[in-house]
């Protein structure tokens, strides 16, 4: 066994090193996820190996344990325009959805309770939404062709047997920016809870959740150059939540499970990063951004942008192009040196058009020839202008089998 | 990028996991594929060439070695090319080879366009052959070194513009020495289970398969003798091969074995073990390795099935595109729907498909 082992650990080595010869990798696939920043790693170092207390323990360790975790916690409300009590740290944006929504609709399970979600959701929203049903009843609202919501049909489907309005507000697949204090400001009228998920949002947009109109809000540290495994959930000090993991007294009884405090730090550091330079930043990748959807849509013919033209992610960029699969120009892209993304994450075989795609009103077939292009504060200008040439080459490859 | 761009096909077997570790060895660019193959029942069960399992084992060795692996969708194009070729040529009372008829048009026809039109130049397998360009500027296709293990028979179909572009890395080596390089590599090498049966007919029997999927039921017939005498019934004429001498009923004095199959007048034809011979085959289809057809009648060697040996014989054109092929010495069966492949000592120099033997009369 050891030996075995320790054959593949020479291998693998071996194998990267002359995989990293063979050619330099491009990567714009950031709405996937992002490199941790130097300075990230630094900051989280002492908390594995020196400073690895437990919070919740009483002696001193636990104590320099915990004002790390409550430095972090100030730093980041501070940041982010909320109140200490406001944030409960999970393990990424996926949990903060699961417990926004299942935790509200375990609360009143005899009541008639209907959650209203938009029909652009991330799997995170929707498929936990599927899950509920029989405890709760799902609505979806209506939503242009740009995937912005439909604000007057909204407000005719907000009634008070409704339990949980969400929406996305920066959207993963199309770039979408919704409006979300107008959102949230008719929820409040109604006096209906809304919850969104913001994980794309908050690597771009500055959030203020005092004056958003938001009750609750999920997040996670590896969109914004911070680690993997790491979130949290911005929630109102009114709301009242059922916790989906049980155990200990942590996050205010909210989330137990030791807190895992190297990669809270880690989270802590990346976002006050981020918001250091976050206006420089948005303009470098508004202008990548910018450069792409111009360069595609007018060199390659039959391809369109998915999404808002103005209303969008700094750093997004999607499409679809007529006559190729999404799946292929991926696939043709990475042998070229580039990482991309499709509309659907489909690892293996058989591509289904995106449900988002389809949502927005795309028609099937075209919906087939997604793609996602995403930038990053690294991205270089040749990069992506040297990508738009590639891939129109493809393109024109591919629709010539 | 100075190196060539390979797409290896990985089954997730030893073989062509080393195949593809060799190429990265040799410096190559590589990127590892599987196609993911049509199925019969497919919600619950999947084609025995692309299994779940079998995807993760190349994922896993595609990671060990750092090249990047995908799954690329083929399933309508191997039900179209494949599948329904296969029960069309068994209605017709052929025993077809779907594996041939697979390398030849969908590895060598599907994924190479596909690795082509996605930015690479040559695709490679773990296959235990040879490709060679010859000094005539011609590629020639071998036996595999290890005599046991040779896979020459099954690439027989493959032409000069697919040879071009067909690297296979293991042709000069043993499976024996494949097997030492994977232990060395890490590699798992537990040995997939080698299934006789064909990948795509999901949970039943080749039987069930025409039955359900086909949506064609198998016609019951007589078994007659050479004279046409009526001897019993048949159950279907695809569930009988020539030289078959199992479930032809019992009662009978003298072994008797399946000499023929008449699919007009849907009819098992029996004799007794000197009826089995056959020292001439007619074939069509031929594909001259080369691009070329040679000097005929020419003296050859043919293998009649995967797993025959060698039998010397001499090659003729039979007019209207047919050839003959004449054999020294008797074989016991010659299947209709069967490919026949020549070969010059250890070159393969064409082959093509069975469609009637006889024995020349004294």
């Amino acid at each position: 066994m050891i030996i075995s082992a320790f054959k593949m650990s020479r291998w693998s080595k071996r194998a990267i090193i002359t995989a990293g010869k063979n050619m330099d990798r491009v990567y714009l696939d950031y709405a996937a996820t992002t490199p941790v920043d130097h300075q990230v790693v630094q900051s989280m170092t002492p908390y594995f190996e020196s400073n690895f207390g437990n919070p919740s323990s009483i002696h001193f360790m636990g104590q320099s344990a915990e004002h790390a975790l409550t430095s972090a916690r100030k730093n980041l409300c501070m940041l982010m325009g909320a109140s200490t009590a406001e944030l409960i740290f999970t393990s990424g944006g996926t949990e903060s959805d699961n417990l926004a929504i299942r935790g509200l609709a375990a609360r009143k399970k005899d009541s008639n309770q209907k959650i209203l979600i938009s029909p652009v959701e991330h799997p995170a929203v929707s498929n936990t939404c599927n899950q509920l049903c029989g405890e709760a009843e799902i609505v979806k609202m209506r939503v242009d062709n740009y995937g912005l919501i439909d604000i007057d049909n909204l407000q005719k489907q907000i009634t008070s047997d409704i339990l949980l309005v969400s929406v996305i507000w920066g959207n993963n697949e199309i770039g979408t920016i919704n409006e979300i204090e107008q959102i949230g400001k008719i929820c409040r009228e109604k006096n209906v809870l809304f919850h969104t998920d913001a994980v794309q949002a908050a690597a771009h947009l500055k959030i203020n959740f005092a004056k958003s109109n938001i009750d609750l809000l999920s997040f996670g540290a590896h969109k914004f150059h911070g680690p993997k495994g790491v979130g949290g959930l911005l929630m109102s000090k009114d709301v009242q939540l059922i916790p989906q993991i049980t155990g200990g007294s942590q996050e205010n009884n909210t989330r137990a499970g030791t807190s895992n405090i190297p990669l809270i730090k880690g989270m802590e550091k990346a976002f006050i990063l981020l918001q250091d330079e976050l206006e420089k930043n948005n303009l470098h990748k508004k202008h990548l951004r910018d450069i792409l959807i111009e360069g595609i849509t007018n060199n390659i013919p039959g391809s369109y942008l998915t999404g808002h033209p103005e209303k969008r992610l700094p750093n997004h960029a999607s499409f679809v192009i007529e006559g190729v699969r999404g799946q292929d120009l991926v696939i043709g892209m990475d042998m070229a040196g580039y990482a991309i993304s499709s509309g659907s994450a489909c690892k293996v075989g058989n591509p289904s058009p995106s449900q988002v795609l389809l949502a927005i009103g795309i028609p099937e077939d075209l919906a087939i020839g997604a793609i996602r292009v995403t930038v990053g504060k690294n991205t270089k200008e040749v990069e992506v202008r040297t990508f738009i040439t590639e891939l129109s080459k493809l393109v024109t490859t591919l629709r010539k089998k | 990028m100075d190196k060539k761009h390979v797409v290896i096909a990985m089954s997730g077997g030893v073989d062509s996991s080393v195949a593809a570790a060799m190429l990265v060895e040799e410096g190559y660019q590589v990127t590892g594929m599987m196609l993911k193959l049509w199925s019969a029942d497919c919600t619950t069960s999947e084609n025995a060439c692309c299994t779940p399992e079998s995807i993760e084992q190349a994922r896993h060795v595609a990671g060990m070695i750092g090249i990047p692996f995908y799954v690329i969708d083929a399933k309508n194009t191997f039900k179209e090319i494949v599948v329904d070729n296969f029960v069309r040529n068994s209605f017709s009372g052929l025993t077809p080879n779907p594996c041939f008829l697979c390398n030849q048009k969908i590895r060598w026809g599907f994924l190479l366009e596909k690795a082509k039109s996605l930015g690479a130049q040559q695709i490679a397998t773990g296959h235990y052959a040879i490709v060679e360009k010859g000094n005539d500027m011609i590629y020639h296709l071998y036996k595999g070194v290890d005599e046991k293990k040779d896979q020459s028979y099954i690439l027989s179909g493959l032409n000069q513009e697919q040879l071009c572009q067909t690297i296979l890395p293991l042709g000069k080596y043993t499976k024996e020495h494949i097997r030492e390089k994977a232990l060395k590599l890490g590699f798992p090498v537990a040995t997939k289970h080698d299934s006789q049966d064909l990948c795509f007919i999901g949970n039943g029997n080749y039987r069930s398969f025409l039955l359900n999927s086909a949506g064609q039921e198998l016609k019951p017939g007589s078994i007659v003798d050479k004279n046409g005498v009526k001897v019993g019934v048949h159950t279907g004429l695809q569930d009988y091969t020539i030289g078959q001498r199992k479930g032809l009923g019992a009662g009978n004095q003298e072994p008797i074995y399946v000499i023929a199959k008449n699919p007009l007048s849907n009819e098992v034809v029996v004799g007794g073990k000197n009826d089995l011979g056959f020292d001439r085959i007619k074939t069509k289809s031929v594909n001259w390795i080369s691009g070329h057809k040679p000097q005929l009648p020419l003296s050859v060697g043919v293998k009649i099935r995967y797993k025959a040996s060698v039998q010397p014989c001499e090659v003729d054109d039979f007019g209207q595109g047919f050839q003959i092929i004449k054999l020294n010495e008797s074989v016991r069966d010659a299947t209709p729907g069967q490919i026949a492949v020549l070969y010059i000592e250890n070159e393969v120099i064409g082959s093509a498909e069975i469609i009637s033997a006889w024995v020349e009369e004294k």
